[in-house]
């Protein structure tokens, strides 16, 4: 009932692990598998290690979600034993997460994790927690997108789904320039910025001092930005940014997404946060006579 | 799980290198569990629970770096952020015979289990470096059915030795159906008492640390190979049967990137 095909390629389900969450290694990954996601995104990866930002990273209340972990990841050459771990204990689709500084730097690390086994390329153009380190996210710029797209799509074997962000005044003008660059999907959003004071010792809870928004509170904001993208472009969505429930779920696919991305939610549900979800989402087609998702994908529009 | 803030109502120094912070807060914690610590602008980091009798809490803090360097020149009044209490925690089983296994500051989750045991018989074996820096002598002292075994490497207290050589000669000369073993501290000394738990067929619970960065189970820095659990959430407190299948246990942990760090 929930089997959905994206590029050409079958989940099980349609709830992919947002990158950022869980996805330091290929056995964590491999759980999210096991416990009921369709499939898996990795954390970003770059060319270098990096530490990330000091504690606290992340914090969380009923309404959202705040995090500011500043990319912290093995680098690519210590990454891709842990994809060929990841695929070695599931045949689950694979998205591989990138990022980098520069447009070049981007094509150099699409180029390397391409050696390794995995299905999809998501290009991380849209981090609002490292801005003091690399200036304004790329997601930000029509410009910036097209030159990123184009080298990823010229280095990459995969199809590459670029990540953008809702920060973003025109995101679905983003999107357009995006997939006239030559991008096969859009994962939209990245988390909205934000912060969180902790009023006893009168200061920011991150030590990023600034994070990023997710969780219930982003849902609404992603929603809209799935309708104004899939309005926009004809390439498929990645609908992500706040699902929690199996209703906030076919609210995106009616928005337009064909995938759903799910990240905080594991804050909120912890192990069940996946299956309540597809659980949640079958429960409703059944009582709604609806047969599979494509009937009901962007019937809001 | 936002911090609340809270003042510290007691310090006691335990040695050179370790004090125990007291908060009156009723923590509501079992104990195994750790809280994150938060001092603004400088870093948060778990520590175990030491203390909790439902009024107040203590953490057992060893000097080690820019945040607990921080925290040794707080005072009393002063105040610190907390999360928690996050983890599993150790059985609590009157009626069974425990062998406790603590290494350095692994007595800190271990007396506060053994101090809130009642009724069982407590076999208590702590090791450290040298006399100065063990920990707890005076308090494990004082609960009732607790037999005090000290070890020290370099003899200064107790046998000069292992703490594991104590504990197989336990085993091994003492008879009691109900038998759990339960260790804190370094990791090659944990997988030693668990290689005895095995040879022994012997209930066993030890406590695996990873680097972690938020403590609830969405950061996955503290994943463990290859069953893929969070040390946080499903841990850090595990049984016998699941930490007989981390392969990585005694073998390698990960640091802040997530690479791997052979022990």
């Amino acid at each position: 009932m929930l089997n959905t095909t994206f590029l050409n390629k079958q989940f099980k389900n349609p709830i992919v692990l947002a990158s950022g969450i869980l996805g330091v290694t290929g056995a964590g990954l491999a759980n999210i598998i096991k416990i009921g996601a369709g499939g898996v995104t990795t954390k970003s990866i770059s060319l270098e290690p990096r530490e990330g930002h000091k504690n606290p990273v992340m914090m969380g209340n009923d309404h959202f979600f705040l995090n500011a972990v500043g990319l912290s990841n093995p680098g690519i050459e210590n990454a891709l034993p842990e994809i060929a771990k990841l695929r070695s204990l599931t045949d689950a689709p694979i998205i591989g997460s990138i990022f980098a500084g520069t447009a070049e730097e981007f094509g150099v690390v699409a180029e390397k994790i391409c050696t390794g086994p995995i299905d999809f390329l998501e290009v991380d153009i849209s981090c609002p927690n490292v801005g003091a380190e690399f200036g304004r996210p790329f997601a930000y710029s029509t410009e910036a997108v097209e030159t990123i797209t184009k080298i990823v799509k010229t280095k990459s074997t995969v199809p590459v789904i670029m990540k953008l962000s809702p920060n973003a005044w025109n995101i679905a003008e983003i999107a357009k320039a995006a997939e006239s660059a030559g991008a096969d999907a859009i994962t939209a959003i990245n988390t909205a910025a934000g912060m969180m004071i902790d009023i006893e010792s009168r200061q920011p809870v991150l030590s990023n001092k600034v994070g990023g928004v997710s969780g219930p509170a982003l849902f609404p904001i992603a929603l809209k930005c799935v309708y104004d993208i899939y309005k926009a472009v004809k390439i498929p969505i990645i609908g992500t940014g706040g699902i929690t429930t199996g209703r906030d779920g076919i609210a995106m696919i009616m928005a337009g997404a064909t995938l759903l991305g799910v990240g905080s939610a594991m804050y909120y549900n912890k192990g069940t946060c996946f299956s309540k979800i597809t659980a949640e989402m079958e429960e409703f087609m059944k009582a709604e006579n609806i047969t599979s998702l494509e009937e009901i994908r962007g019937t809001a529009h | 799980m936002q911090p609340f803030t809270i003042k510290i109502s007691k310090i006691i120094d335990e040695n050179t290198s370790i004090k125990t912070f007291y908060f009156d807060y009723n923590l509501k914690s079992q104990p195994g569990q750790f809280v994150m610590l938060w001092i603004p602008d400088v870093d948060q980091k778990p520590f175990s629970i030491s203390f909790d009798d439902g009024k107040t809490f203590g953490l057992t803090v060893f000097k080690r770096g820019p945040l607990t360097e921080k925290l040794f020149e707080l005072n009393l009044g002063d105040r610190v952020g907390i999360t928690g209490p996050f983890g599993t925690s150790y059985s609590i089983k009157p009626d069974y015979h425990y062998y406790m296994v603590a290494g350095g500051y692994g007595a800190a989750p271990l007396g506060n289990l053994a101090e809130r045991i009642n009724g069982a018989k407590i076999d208590f074996i702590v090791g450290a470096r040298s006399h100065d820096l063990l920990l707890f002598e005076d308090r494990l002292k004082k609960i009732p059915n607790l037999n005090l075994h000290i070890t020290t490497d370099d003899g200064s207290a107790g046998t000069k030795g292992r703490v594991t050589d104590v504990l197989e000669k336990l085993l091994e000369n003492q008879n009691d159906d109900k038998r759990i073993l339960v260790t804190c501290g370094p990791e090659l000394m944990q997988t030693a008492v668990l290689a005895l738990a095995n040879k022994y067929d012997t209930k066993c619970e030890v406590s695996v640390e990873r680097h972690m960065k938020c403590g609830f189970g969405v950061c996955g820095q503290c994943v463990v190979d290859d069953l893929g659990i969070c040390t946080c959430m499903d841990g850090p407190v595990m049984s016998r049967t699941i930490a007989n299948q981390i392969f990585e246990l005694g073998k390698y942990h990960r640091d802040k990137t997530g690479n791997i760090i052979k022990f």
